[in-house]
């Protein structure tokens, strides 16, 4: 009834507006600040990527009111999908989503689908390499899984970020491919990660490239294998030659296992057509923006841009496979 | 000596007027940051990151860098005149800052935690110069385990401090334990004791339940006191900074100790917390005048200030030449880096020379900037004491307030202060000692992960914790620091010298 009223009070002030001022393509604009919810904490990567963009929004000038970062990352980012849940029918509100989207809810059972939320657009999808020390000797995937397989069941310890999230799914993944035994240690940040890697306190990881580059260049880390479909695009020499093209897929080693996290933006419940329209076209100009491309670059990202209906199928699909997974896994709390 | 020219350079590059100015511009925000309560150097940062995108990379991190200390400076401004710490680290500073003030010397403590954050941010500064390369090795050493034993020792070393009978200590620290299970259980990604309250998802956050306990209950104490600060006699004139300055060099041998400290724990990276309240506990040992701990003593504010601030500069090495930030600040100014095109890591100061020195160079430049500009300040933050309560009293509430809401921008978080402000006056009336419940709050968390880790990694066999010799070493040590309070206390019961049911002040 309530709702009603208001689409209806909503309709006859658009007509009037429309009517009187502005013209033909009047779409939907925000008349406030807009924020910009991190379901993770400050330093992250989807951390990284938000203030990238706000950077870019800021610089470029392509949003008359400001756009505020907030990072809510309790309860796994919890707090921050239930926050967004919560304001429907506020569109100056936009989230941005890492895997969490799917392992959280499913993870610790709290009240939220991604189905209460708007999807926008899909920016971009994040990679995952199996990385070992540098010192070590294995070089290929066989090596090294032929190494975790000989040794003790559960001596080899793989770390990763959070628990019952993307690492430590796609660790247990890869020990069903290989009948091979992890011990997965979590760590709350993919940097700490790395460096664990690197001081031998766990003998593999699967981070994003973004937070391995730096020990990647200084010749402290080896990568074996990107969990993705084709190699990565990315060409320019980053150590011994090696560009992030050289790494080969999983699946052509040997370990058939694809994993790509989804760098997406929703926006708040009950958004309209025109205010969905509003934030491509506005994340449509980020990605234009050398800035942008430049980002890409340094975390060797996979720039599918998905919007509307494919983006919100992609999503199902997806949340459909981390269900299984983490099933797979007994990674579901219980009642889900 | 390659260094050496890549420092002047540094300076060449740090000292263009244009820098000159970001850095005292930096400074007077940062300032402000930290007296706001819960606003934080790493809100600051990250809130003003995005106006940086625009000037090279080498100013911005001059600038953030400069907020950064800013914040580390004003910290203590809050701590020492209200009782109310804006960042963990400051939490130690209150302990005798606070008392200092309410005698009257309020001058005083605050030149001491200005003058000692100077020393401790300097003395870092000189060791990333002249061994960056070596001590970046040492970090990598630290997994878990290590990691653990740190803790220990700042557990240990701390309990036993307070003269409340200790089943009063076990007690407070296990409610500050109780409290930081609260949230996400990080190791096997599961919520707990959140009851289904959407609210509790994120756990209590520190500095709401410091905000409340120091802050409010500070006020609500007062009020029924006589409605009266204590310490409206504060001398506001510049010569208390020349006096204080007098008196400082007899805790030389305090100030080393707590630079060693503040390195080490903001390379490994532990962070600053830890650190102040380690260096806070070891002087209250060693020190002559350590019994009289808690109630005023300048050396009391010298041993926290100088290892956070030594720890928070450490803490920066490791995010240049590892990529792990030591502090939730660096971890933003990590974000920044990214951004900018820099990669931090082991190539950073081989690619980068001229950021990387102009960073080190405005260390130099931005903590002596600092110190003047907050010395210079000293008279009128002592001053602010005469406001008489009735107006500054509602003042500090609302600051509470608006430093318990910019914590995550959420209401319930203020009504969370109000709450945790009345428990801290009940604990006082009944004389539970608040600094164990604060230090359990703040590291307990961060403890329960690192042992957990350890135990994953060794699948149950807590060997690891003696499984080489640095992680033996500081175990050890944990263990002597917390048995000798027990054997000294044991030693002073036999001779029949047992004190008395003991002071307020922890």
């Amino acid at each position: 009834m309530k709702r009603s009223a208001y689409l209806a009070f909503g309709t006859i002030a658009a007509l009037c507006a429309g009517g009187i001022v502005a013209p033909a393509t009047a779409a939907w604009e925000p008349v406030r600040p807009v924020e910009f919810i991190i379901p993770a904490g400050t330093g992250g990567g989807a951390d990284q990527m938000a203030r990238t963009i706000q950077g870019i929004v800021t610089k470029h000038n392509l949003m008359k009111q400001p756009l505020v970062v907030i990072n809510k990352s309790g309860g796994a980012g919890g707090e921050g999908f239930l926050d967004v849940k919560g304001s429907g029918g506020n569109p100056h509100k936009i989230i941005i989503t890492l895997s969490n989207l799917f392992t959280t809810p499913l993870a610790t059972g709290i009240p939220f689908n991604w189905k209460d939320l708007t999807p926008v657009a899909m920016l971009a999808l994040d990679e995952f390499v199996l990385w070992v020390n540098a010192d070590k000797p294995y070089k290929t995937v066989k090596d090294y899984v032929d190494a975790v397989k000989a040794a003790p069941a559960g001596s080899i310890k793989m770390g990763g970020t959070g628990s019952k999230q993307e690492d430590q799914i796609i660790t247990v993944a890869v020990e069903k491919a290989t009948g091979a035994r992890f011990t997965y240690i979590p760590y709350k940040g993919g940097g700490e990660v790395a460096v664990q890697l690197v001081g031998n306190h766990v003998d593999s990881t699967v981070n994003n490239p973004i937070e391995a580059v730096a020990q990647w260049r200084g010749g402290k880390l080896r990568p074996l294998c990107v969990f993705d479909a084709q190699r990565m695009a990315y060409d320019e020499p980053i150590a011994d030659g090696k560009a992030w093209k050289d790494i080969p897929t999983c699946k052509s080693e040997g370990l058939d296992m694809e994993y790509l996290m989804l760098r997406g933006i929703f926006m708040s419940p009950r958004a309209t057509k025109d205010q969905v329209e509003y934030y491509i076209e506005l994340f449509k100009k980020v990605r234009a923006t050398p800035e942008w491309q430049e980002f890409m670059k340094s975390g060797a990202f996979n720039t599918t841009f998905l919007t509307g209906a494919d983006y919100a199928k992609w999503v199902e699909v997806e949340e459909k496979r981390h269900q299984s997974l983490m099933k797979d896994a007994g990674f579901l709390a219980s009642g889900n | 000596m390659e260094e050496l020219v890549n420092l002047f350079h540094g300076f060449a590059v740090a000292l263009q007027p244009y820098n000159i100015m970001l850095m005292v511009l930096g400074i007077v925000l940062g300032v402000i940051i930290g007296v706001l309560p819960g606003l934080g150097g790493a809100n600051g940062v990250a809130i003003l990151l995005p106006l940086t995108f625009s000037m090279s990379p080498t100013s911005a991190i001059i600038m953030l860098s400069c907020i950064y200390w800013g914040a580390l400076f004003g910290g203590a401004i809050t701590s020492i005149l209200f009782n109310i710490p804006g960042e963990p680290w400051s939490v130690a500073t209150t302990f005798d800052g606070y008392p200092m003030a309410q005698q009257g010397k309020a001058g005083e403590a605050l030149t001491a935690a200005f003058t000692s954050s100077f020393v401790g941010a300097l003395f870092a500064v000189v060791m990333i110069t002249l061994v960056a390369p070596l001590v970046a090795s040492f970090a990598l050493q630290f997994g878990p385990a290590e990691k653990f034993a740190v803790y220990f020792l700042a557990f240990c070393s701390f309990v036993g401090l307070s003269k409340e009978p200790p089943f009063k200590t076990i007690a407070a620290m296990m409610i500050g334990f109780a409290l930081a299970a609260v949230g996400l259980d990080s190791i096997t990604g599961q919520l707990r004791l959140t009851f289904g309250v959407t609210h509790l998802l994120n756990g209590f956050d520190f500095l709401i339940a410091v905000i409340g306990l120091f802050g409010i209950g500070e006020i609500l104490l007062t009020m029924e006191e006589g409605l009266a600060f204590r310490g409206g006699k504060a001398k506001i004139d510049l010569r208390v900074v020349l006096q204080t300055w007098k008196e400082l060099p007899k805790y030389w041998m305090t100030s080393l100790r707590s630079c060693f400290i503040g390195c080490w724990m903001g390379i490994t990276p532990a962070g600053a917390t830890p650190a102040s309240f380690m260096s806070y506990g070891i002087a209250k040992r060693v020190a002559k005048n350590g019994k009289n701990f808690g109630k005023g003593e300048i050396e009391g504010v010298v041993a926290p200030e100088t290892a956070a601030h030594a720890a928070g500069t450490a803490a920066l090495l490791p995010m240049l030449s590892l990529g792990v930030p030591g502090s939730p600040t660096a971890a933003v100014l990590l974000g920044g880096l990214l951004i900018w095109g820099l990669q931090p890591g082991p190539m950073l100061f081989v690619e980068q020379k001229e950021f990387v020195w102009g960073l080190i160079a405005s260390m130099y430049l931005g903590n002596l900037v600092g110190l003047i500009v907050v010395l210079t300040c000293v008279p009128i933050f002592a001053a602010i004491l005469r406001v008489p309560f009735s107006i500054i009293a509602p003042l500090i509430l609302v600051l509470c307030a608006i430093g318990a809401y910019s914590v995550h921008s959420s209401t319930f978080d203020v009504m969370l202060m109000l709450v945790f402000g009345v428990i801290g006056y009940l604990l006082k009336k009944c004389n539970y000692p608040l600094a164990p419940l604060v230090l359990a709050i703040v590291l307990g968390d961060k403890a329960e992960e690192a042992f957990r880790q350890s135990l994953l990694g060794s699948q149950g066999s807590f060997g690891i914790f003696l499984s080489n010799p640095l992680v033996s070493t500081i175990m050890i040590l944990g263990l002597i620091a917390l048995f000798w309070s027990v054997i000294q206390e044991g030693y002073t019961r036999l001779r029949g010298t047992v004190a008395g049911p003991g002071s307020r002040a922890a």
